[in-house]
């Protein structure tokens, strides 16, 4: 095996041990949180090995960095007892679980028969300078949409915020 | 393979086993002149002290023969994993700082860089953003409320901060035009024409005997602002004074890390002085020119001994020169924040985040937008 498979399967070890982590520690949610983190750092690692750098690092830095220890600092502030998460409504949840494992396979399944080699990425994939040219030329007006959607949700956060202390 | 090893243990060893110590000893003395006092004196080996250089040796002995108390009640194994959460990550982002340029002697090429990456600096951010876990957990695993407080305190002061840090340096990235490491301190071994550009900018022109004034083209030169809000803004990150609200001897005593210790609050204690360090590295590299000598660029040095003593020496000589130009420039930015913490009262905590929301988050912007006008005035010239 090359390093960069052994380094997959490494990962992708690492990222399924930390997703069979969140759910197994459902009564414990900082144990959870951590383990979401184990996935988060993980799935960097595949993006890495995939060329994709820049999304390996904002994986990091959003979603490991800032996203989980936001979870963390709610589920300090609350002081959750075990008691209190009892699980709830799990058979809707199994029942949704059958559709979703159905779509998983059949995507597998397709996966399996494509052995194509893919195409050769393009000079300087993954960069920053790719994504930047990317995100402020082509996808212009995507970009700003998409920043007045953020900007509409922290006004509106604010608001509700303001409320309360009223 | 074996480069990328030696240089790695060249950090473990230099950097975070000989250097980190001789921060304990250096922030010791520099509070003790702050304060007019002697400072540590007292360690001794048969009488002989060293001007208190062996205090270090006598902490390590301490906190190694100290009992590991992990309290009631506390969630054992976080409470293990804590410290070291917030150690490694301190010493792994040493990985992309340079210690010197490249250098050809004949056929082999020698950077003295771990690992060169294309976003060295992203890589700082997101390791930084993984060291609030240590101190996160730190404080929910010990049971203790004080540590749950500090833990609190500490970690929406790293989240807040972690905004401004990352949009205070883009007005470097637009002047540099990279986020590699190396490449940012390779454009810094240069000088600009700093009148000439500054009048250019409001359409006039200045006498030729004027136009010879210039400055290395440093960060800290293209980008002063730059510079004050990144320290600022690192400096919060590493939580200590004027930043030091996770700790308060009069509120929450040692907030998240009380329940700690023996050699596990040595590592707390440890990776705060390397990430001292790591501020260090980074302050110069992204804003005093790295390893560069200001006005004597690397082909300058290398020409000038070179014609003299021949090239593979005036290599050598240069790697030298540039390594202590290096340590010279890290010792600096060390010192500065020693001078800083023992100079400034503490703020208050709603201080803290007034500071960061509320100046520097707007002033970074501003920054930002001011780089950008004024490098479409300029043109490709700075």
């Amino acid at each position: 095996m090359t390093a960069p498979l052994v380094f997959f399967y490494v990962f992708a070890f690492l990222a399924l041990l930390g997703a069979a982590g969140t759910v197994a520690n459902v009564r414990n949610p900082v144990a959870a949180a951590m383990s979401l983190v184990v996935t988060m750092v993980a799935l960097a690692g595949v993006y890495v090995l995939l060329e994709a750098h820049l999304v390996a690092v904002f994986q990091i830095m959003v979603y490991a960095g800032a996203i989980v220890v936001l979870f963390l600092f709610v589920v300090m502030l609350l002081d959750l007892r075990s008691d209190d998460l009892r699980p709830t409504r799990q058979r809707l949840l199994r029942i949704l679980a059958l559709p979703v494992v159905a779509l998983l396979a059949s995507v597998l399944w397709r996966l399996r028969a494509d052995s194509t080699p893919p195409p050769p990425l393009p000079e300087g994939f993954g960069g920053y300078r790719a994504l930047g040219l990317a995100l402020y030329g082509d996808y212009v007006l995507l970009v700003e949409l998409a920043s007045l959607l953020l900007l509409a949700a922290i006004v509106g956060a604010m608001i509700l915020a303001q409320r309360k202390a009223d | 393979m074996t480069a990328v090893v030696v240089k790695s243990v060249f950090i473990l060893l230099v950097v975070v086993g000989a250097l980190a110590p001789v921060i304990t000893w250096i922030e010791r003395k520099q509070s003790a002149v702050m304060q007019d006092r002697i400072g540590a004196n007292r360690a001794d080996i048969a009488g002989i002290t060293i001007l208190g250089l062996l205090h270090p040796l006598a902490d390590v002995f301490k906190l190694l023969s100290k009992e590991d108390v992990v309290p009631t009640g506390a969630n054992r194994f976080m409470h293990l994993l804590s410290p070291v959460l917030t150690a490694v990550p301190a010493i792994i982002a040493f990985a992309v700082i340079p210690f010197g340029g490249v250098y050809v002697f004949g056929e082999s090429r020698i950077s003295l860089v771990v690992a060169d990456l294309d976003w060295g600096l992203l890589y700082i951010f997101a390791i930084g953003s993984i060291a609030a876990y240590g101190t996160v957990l730190a404080g929910w695993s010990s049971n203790s409320n004080w540590a749950i407080l500090g833990s609190l305190r500490a970690s929406a002061q790293m989240i807040s901060y972690e905004v401004t840090l990352g949009l205070s340096v883009v007005g470097v990235f637009m002047v540099f035009e990279t986020l590699r490491l190396t490449d940012m301190a390779l454009a810094q071994d240069a000088t600009f024409p700093v009148l000439t550009n500054v009048t250019a900018l409001f359409g006039l022109s200045i006498p030729d005997w004027l136009a010879v004034v210039s400055l290395p083209r440093w960060g800290i030169f293209l980008q002063p602002l730059g510079f004050v809000m990144f320290l600022a803004a690192i400096m919060a990150e590493n939580r200590r004074a004027p930043f030091d609200l996770p700790e308060g001897e009069s509120e929450i005593i040692a907030g998240y890390h009380i329940e700690y210790s023996g050699m596990r609050f040595g590592l707390f204690y440890m990776s705060e002085f390397i990430e001292v360090v790591v501020i260090a590295g980074i302050m110069t590299t992204v804003f005093l020119g790295g390893w560069s000598v200001p006005y004597l660029s690397q082909a300058t040095i290398i020409g000038g001994v070179g014609s003299v003593f021949g090239s593979g020496f005036a290599t050598g000589f240069c790697l030298l020169v540039h390594f202590a130009t290096f340590m010279l420039k890290l010792l600096f930015m060390i010192w500065l924040q020693m001078a800083i913490r023992w100079t400034l009262p503490r703020f208050r905590y709603d201080q803290v985040m007034d500071l960061c929301w509320k100046v520097l988050l707007p002033l970074s912007i501003a920054n930002i937008f001011v780089t950008g006008l004024v490098l479409l005035v300029l043109g490709e010239r700075t």
